[in-house]
């Protein structure tokens, strides 16, 4: 029956595969493949400047001139937050399940959807060529007047590259809303949408409106470093604090576009390896708008020493907390929706359970960043730099990692090798904690950020966070290898071989080139799993063994 | 000759659903070029906070007439837009494309003014980092009146260029009867952007001509 | 105080102790939240696995209770943390009147250090315990920031403005300082050790740095050479605002504004007479930016301040 309809209908896969059939397809599952690619070379180009970062580290003089290493940092942060992972989960992913898990046949704009990809490529070759032509030294904030009249490195190009990289995001997210609010099966009203669908919509608000911000911002700068005006200059009179408060007004939302996606994802995974429905829906339904709205009110929490007066860092201070408040409700749903499932450690599951609680540990001791008085002496040393990565790599790379396990088989027909990837997930996890745990205490014990040099003292730390790094490669490179590996030999994989509820699980794996043959009609909400009799119902109402 | 049936993309069930979704599509990009501009004019207001008297000063030296016919002409190629919109949704093929070249020729005489202007200024000496030179008694914060002069109004004139790009598009699709009575959204989404350029105009207007003025 | 503790900084302040004591009310409060998401975790993983016997009837579904009761108890145990934090960040940062206050200019890649006295030192910080210092800042290129960790205590030093910080320490010993806001190649190497003496150590330090003139003399003698004096002096004849008893005070401006007379005021008083006028005083006062340098002005400011203790009748 199966085999018949793939003869029937092509899938989107071998539909048409000529050269030109990719490169100019609208298909939004070929665009998120090609995103995929686009990302995953990212990453790497980041991982090995965080690989030569650590390896430098491991020594308190290192290997490194200071010149390169402070280029490193700067390139590793500004690829893996740009280019890698805001555009992560929601290019890929995103791109390729919202039409799938509303009941649509593609994005609503298939063309801008298109242009997006080659924007993002496009900007991705300025900042290559930044690169190759001496790097940019700045670290991924660009504090002026640093960037605009000391630095002697590309800036101009770095900022080019944000700038055009913007439009990218602007313009998938654009997509996403649309697309959202416009194209939902019959029957898809918005307390159906399946979780993920709702986190990819609130950080689509979030990037529409944050971005613009950071582009009047790099523009600015390009400008001011291009031509030499003096906006940012205090000896022509500019403030270099407005770039700090720009900059952030952005790059603090930024935080979020970077943590919601993966949020509504989790919830998806844990829902159907805990087979039961996820608890509180609409609770965690608006606690990811509310982070959304939220998230634009906090950013002056990153210049509590900047020289900003007392009540205004009062008042952002007490706004963090309140931020925070959503997160912790999302927090205790997840854990609750374990309560009396029927849990399968599968290496998705693995990935979302170790999310979980990476997340916790990264957001809690955002709380402590978010204290004042604990604030001042932490503030740029590593201890901030733990927090982030534990809840940048450790809670959303997993959660991401996560995702296109669980999702491999529709993408590809294929199944990925189980015991490689539960081995996998598991190296991550504690290679993970081996390499940011230890920042936290060199932290507290004030070893300041971007610093090449450090005193011998701090040196077992060091050598621990770097042990940690080189365990983490391997875990995050063997996916390459054994992802790869299933695409030839993976055993092929039904329509729903997790036994999900979504709508994508109706169409066969990989999908045909419209999605579904017939608009599917939605009748009940995601999640309909029962654990005690061990029965699913699919959304489109339909009750499965 | 009868006009070809025009058909909605695969994605979409029918046109209407179609010209929703163009629709809010536009509508959700004004936002976001609602918060690009809003952060320019939020760095004038801040400087403007800092350094009042250089500003008002600055602000003396542009060319209030470019600004204020400008204004004039954006005003009413917004009214020929709307006129050209309503024209093509009643089917009134001829007057919608001459309402249309009417808003084109008003947009391009827009440029042809700040073209004027630019010069003007040129030779004013006021343009940062070519030849900006400080008039006597003049406070050095102007310079950052100029800068913001020039940043803002260069944005607002490429918004022009692509407004106006996209009118000879709507235009050339009205000739080819792709834009008719019964699928008129791509005018509408073009009117609103257009009239967006326009909005942004009125927002420019007094904090380039009138801050040291009023 | 908490040096028992593994891994754990030597404090040497009053500021450290009382931050302190918040950090590691925090750290419990964190450990404990993580312990509980960890420990629900581990007992539903186990308890509730597929294929275990634990019954599934009765699945918890209605939520809004749960959720908002959850939510309140963490809201209300953050906003004392939340209260806690803001009480001492705002007594860091408002700085009481120093005892000794010490000139400090950051530049790529060094602190350069000045004391009343006049003594100079690069990457180097004398203090005496148990007195009040405070650190006047400013930066002569880009931002910068000053991080003592043995104090706790951290503040940008922003080119165009003059920023404060103050501590009191009360261990004698030696500790480090740093640079933690990066300003180029040799960040990391912009460190230095401020020196906690005792009192009478600190008098024998003072001496032994060969004395030239106090930094308010030098200022005396560039307020001369500036031609402050033409406009400010006793016996000028433009009206213009005698400086005596001005530091620390309030100033009334023209546009109704009230700005009390601190470093940074001082500071936009000589760079930027123009964006605001002393009300009653024409606006005559010529710019100075870019012809005074950060340590003049600092030598300038130590002298107006100088002049504060002086009889100021007519305020
Ligand atoms: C995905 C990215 C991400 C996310 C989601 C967050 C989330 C949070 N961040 Fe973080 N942050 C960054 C990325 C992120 N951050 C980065 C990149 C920087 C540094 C940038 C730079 O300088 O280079 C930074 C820096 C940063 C600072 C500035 C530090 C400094 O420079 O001095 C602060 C200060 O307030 C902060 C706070 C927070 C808070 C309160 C949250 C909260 O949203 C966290 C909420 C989560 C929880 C609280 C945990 C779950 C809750 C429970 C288990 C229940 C119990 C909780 C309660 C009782 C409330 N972050
Ligand atoms: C957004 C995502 C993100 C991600 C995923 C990461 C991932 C990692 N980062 Fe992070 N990091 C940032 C964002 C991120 N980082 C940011 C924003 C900064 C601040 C920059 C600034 O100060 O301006 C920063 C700064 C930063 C520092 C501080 C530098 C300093 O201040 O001096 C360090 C130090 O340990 C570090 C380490 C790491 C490590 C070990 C990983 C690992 O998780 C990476 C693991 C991945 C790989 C290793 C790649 C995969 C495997 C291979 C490539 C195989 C090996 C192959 C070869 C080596 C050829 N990062
Ligand atoms: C041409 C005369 C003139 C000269 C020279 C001059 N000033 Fe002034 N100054 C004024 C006048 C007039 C005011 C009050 C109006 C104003 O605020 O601009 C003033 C105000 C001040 C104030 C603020 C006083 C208050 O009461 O708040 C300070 C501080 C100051 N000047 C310091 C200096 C220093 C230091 C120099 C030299 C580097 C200097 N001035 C040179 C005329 C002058
Ligand atoms: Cu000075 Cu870093
Ligand atoms: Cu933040």
């Amino acid at each position: 029956m199966a085999m018949i309809a793939a003869e029937a209908e092509p899938t989107y896969l071998d539909n048409e595969n000529t050269i030109a059939s990719w490169l100019l397809t609208k298909d939004h599952k070929r665009i998120a493949l090609m995103f995929l690619a686009s990302i995953t070379a990212f990453f790497f180009v980041g991982g090995f400047a965080a690989t030569l970062i650590r390896l430098h580290l491991a020594t308190p003089n290192g290997l490194l001139q200071p010149s390169m290493y402070n280029r490193m940092f700067t390139m590793h942060g500004v690829i893996m937050v740009w280019f890698f992972l805001i555009p992560s989960i929601p290019t890929t992913l995103g791109n390729f399940l919202i039409p799938l898990m509303i009941g649509a046949h593609d994005l609503a704009f298939p063309r801008i959807n298109l242009m997006s990809w080659y924007v993002f490529n496009l900007s991705g070759l300025v900042l290559l060529y930044a690169l190759i032509m001496g790097g940019v030294d700045t670290g991924w904030t660009f504090y002026t007047p640093y960037s605009t009249s000391f630095s002697n490195g590309y800036v101009f190009a770095a900022a080019l590259a944000v700038f055009v990289n913007g439009f990218s995001s602007i313009m998938t997210g654009l997509n996403f809303v649309v697309t959202i609010h416009r194209l939902r099966a019959p029957g898809m009203t918005w307390d159906r949408l399946p979780l993920f669908i709702w986190g990819i919509y609130s950080v689509s608000i979030v990037m529409l409106l944050a971005t613009p911000v950071l582009a009047m911002d790099t523009l600015l700068l390009a400008v001011e470093r291009f031509v030499g005006t003096g906006m940012f200059d205090p000896l022509r009179g500019g403030d270099p604090l407005l770039w700090q408060h720009m900059f952030w007004f952005y790059s603090h939302p930024a935080v979020y576009i970077m943590i919601l996606p993966a949020m509504g994802l989790v919830s998806e995974l844990i829902a159907c390896y805990a087979r039961r429905p996820i608890f509180g829906y609409s609770g965690m339904t608006i606690a990811m708008m509310a982070i959304a709205i939220l998230s634009f009110f906090v950013w002056a929490h990153h210049m509590f020493v900047a020289g900003i007066s007392i009540y205004s860092a009062i008042l952002f201070s007490l706004t963090t907390f309140f931020v925070a408040v959503p997160s912790a409700i999302k927090v205790f749903n997840w854990t609750v929706s374990l309560h009396k499932g029927a849990i399968i450690f599968d290496a998705p599951m693995l990935y979302a359970l170790g999310f979980v609680l990476l997340f916790t540990i990264g957001g809690v001791t955002g709380l402590m960043l978010a204290t004042l008085g604990v604030d001042v002496p932490v503030h740029d040393t590593y201890f901030v730099i733990a927090h982030f990565h534990y809840i940048m790599v450790g809670a959303t790379v997993s959660a991401f990692f996560g995702g296109v396990h669980f999702w491999w088989p529709k993408m590809t027909g294929r199944h990925y090798p189980e015991a490689w990837a539960r081995f996998a997930a598991i190296l991550a996890f504690a290679g993970f904690n081996l390499t940011f745990f230890p920042q936290y205490i060199l932290g507290n014990l004030g070893m300041p950020r971007r610093y090449y040099t450090y005193p011998a003292e701090w040196q077992s730390w060091n050598l621990l966070s770097s042990a940690g790094a080189s365990i983490l490669a391997v875990a995050y490179a063997l996916p390459l290898f054994y992802l790869g590996w299933s695409l030839f030999y993976g055993k092929r994989a039904d329509p729903n071989p997790w036994r999900a509820t979504g709508l994508e699980w109706l169409t066969p794996s990989p999908p045909p080139k419209d999605n579904f043959e017939h608009t599917p009609t939605v009748l009940i909400g995601p999640y309909s799993y029962d654990p005690e009799s061990d029965r699913y119902t699919t959304q489109d109402g339909v009750s499965h063994a | 000759m009868p006009s070809a049936t025009i058909r909605p993309e695969t994605q979409y069930a029918t046109l209407h659903q179609q010209g929703e979704a163009a629709q809010l599509g536009m509508w959700v990009f004004l936002a976001t070029e609602t918060l690009f501009f809003g952060a320019l004019i939020f760095t004038y207001y801040l400087y403007r906070i800092s350094y009042p008297e250089a500003i008002a000063h600055a602000s003396e030296d542009t060319v209030l007439w470019c600004g204020s016919v400008n204004l004039a002409l954006l005003l009413t190629s917004s009214l020929t837009m709307v006129l050209a919109i309503n024209a093509a949704a009643q089917g009134r093929r001829g007057a919608a494309m001459a309402l249309l070249l009417a808003t084109i020729v008003l947009g391009f005489c827009f440029l042809g003014v700040k073209g004027y202007e630019y010069a003007a200024d040129y030779s004013d000496k006021v343009v940062p980092a070519v030849n900006f030179t400080l008039k006597p008694g003049e406070p050095p914060a102007s310079e950052l009146f100029w800068i913001y002069y020039f940043v803002a109004t260069g944005l607002h004139a490429i918004h022009v260029t692509t407004g106006l790009g996209l009118l000879l598009y709507v235009f050339w699709r009205l000739r080819q009867r792709r834009v008719t009575a019964a699928y008129y959204a791509p005018i509408e989404v073009v009117g609103l952007y257009w009239s967006f350029v326009d909005t942004v105009w009125i927002f420019l207007f007094p904090t380039i001509y009138l801050a040291g003025r009023l | 105080m908490y040096q028992w503790l593994p891994f754990w900084p030597p404090i040497s302040s009053k500021q450290g102790i009382v931050v302190d004591d918040l950090v590691i009310a925090e750290v419990v409060v964190s450990t404990l939240i993580v312990l509980t998401v960890f420990g629900m975790m581990v007992t539903f993983c186990v308890r509730y696995r597929r294929g275990s016997q634990a019954s599934r009837a009765h699945l918890m579904r209605k939520t809004w209770r749960i959720e908002i009761g959850w939510t309140v108890a963490t809201l209300i145990a953050f906003l004392a943390l939340f209260a806690w934090g803001a009480d001492i960040y705002a007594w860091l940062f408002r700085s009481p009147p120093g005892d000794i206050e010490i000139y400090i200019v950051g530049k790529q890649w060094m602190w350069k250090v000045q004391h009343p006295g006049g003594q100079r030192e690069i990457n180097a910080l004398h203090v005496p315990t148990g007195k009040t210092i405070r650190l006047v800042f400013a930066s002569q290129d880009v931002v910068h920031s000053f991080f003592i960790p043995a104090f706790r205590i951290k503040h940008d030093v922003v080119p165009g403005t003059n920023e404060t910080l103050w501590f009191k320490a009360d261990q004698p010993g030696v500790y480090r300082f740093e640079c933690t806001q990066y300003c180029g190649d040799q960040h990391a190497t912009m460190t230095g050790e401020v020196t906690v003496m005792t009192p009478s150590d600190y008098e024998h330090w003072l001496t032994d740095q060969g004395v030239g003139q106090s930094l308010a003399e030098q200022g005396e003698s560039l307020f001369r050479q500036y031609g402050c004096s033409g406009c400010h002096g006793p016996n000028s004849t433009v009206h213009a605002p005698s400086l005596n008893g001005l530091y620390g005070g309030l100033v009334h401006l023209q546009d109704g504004s009230v700005r009390r007379a601190d470093e940074a005021y001082l500071r936009d008083c000589i760079l930027e007479p123009r964006t605001f006028t002393v009300a009653g005083y024409p606006p005559v006062m010529p710019n100075f930016s870019g012809q005074i340098g950060e340590d003049d002005l600092m030598k300038l400011i130590a002298y107006i301040q100088s002049l504060a203790h002086r009889s100021a009748s007519w305020r």
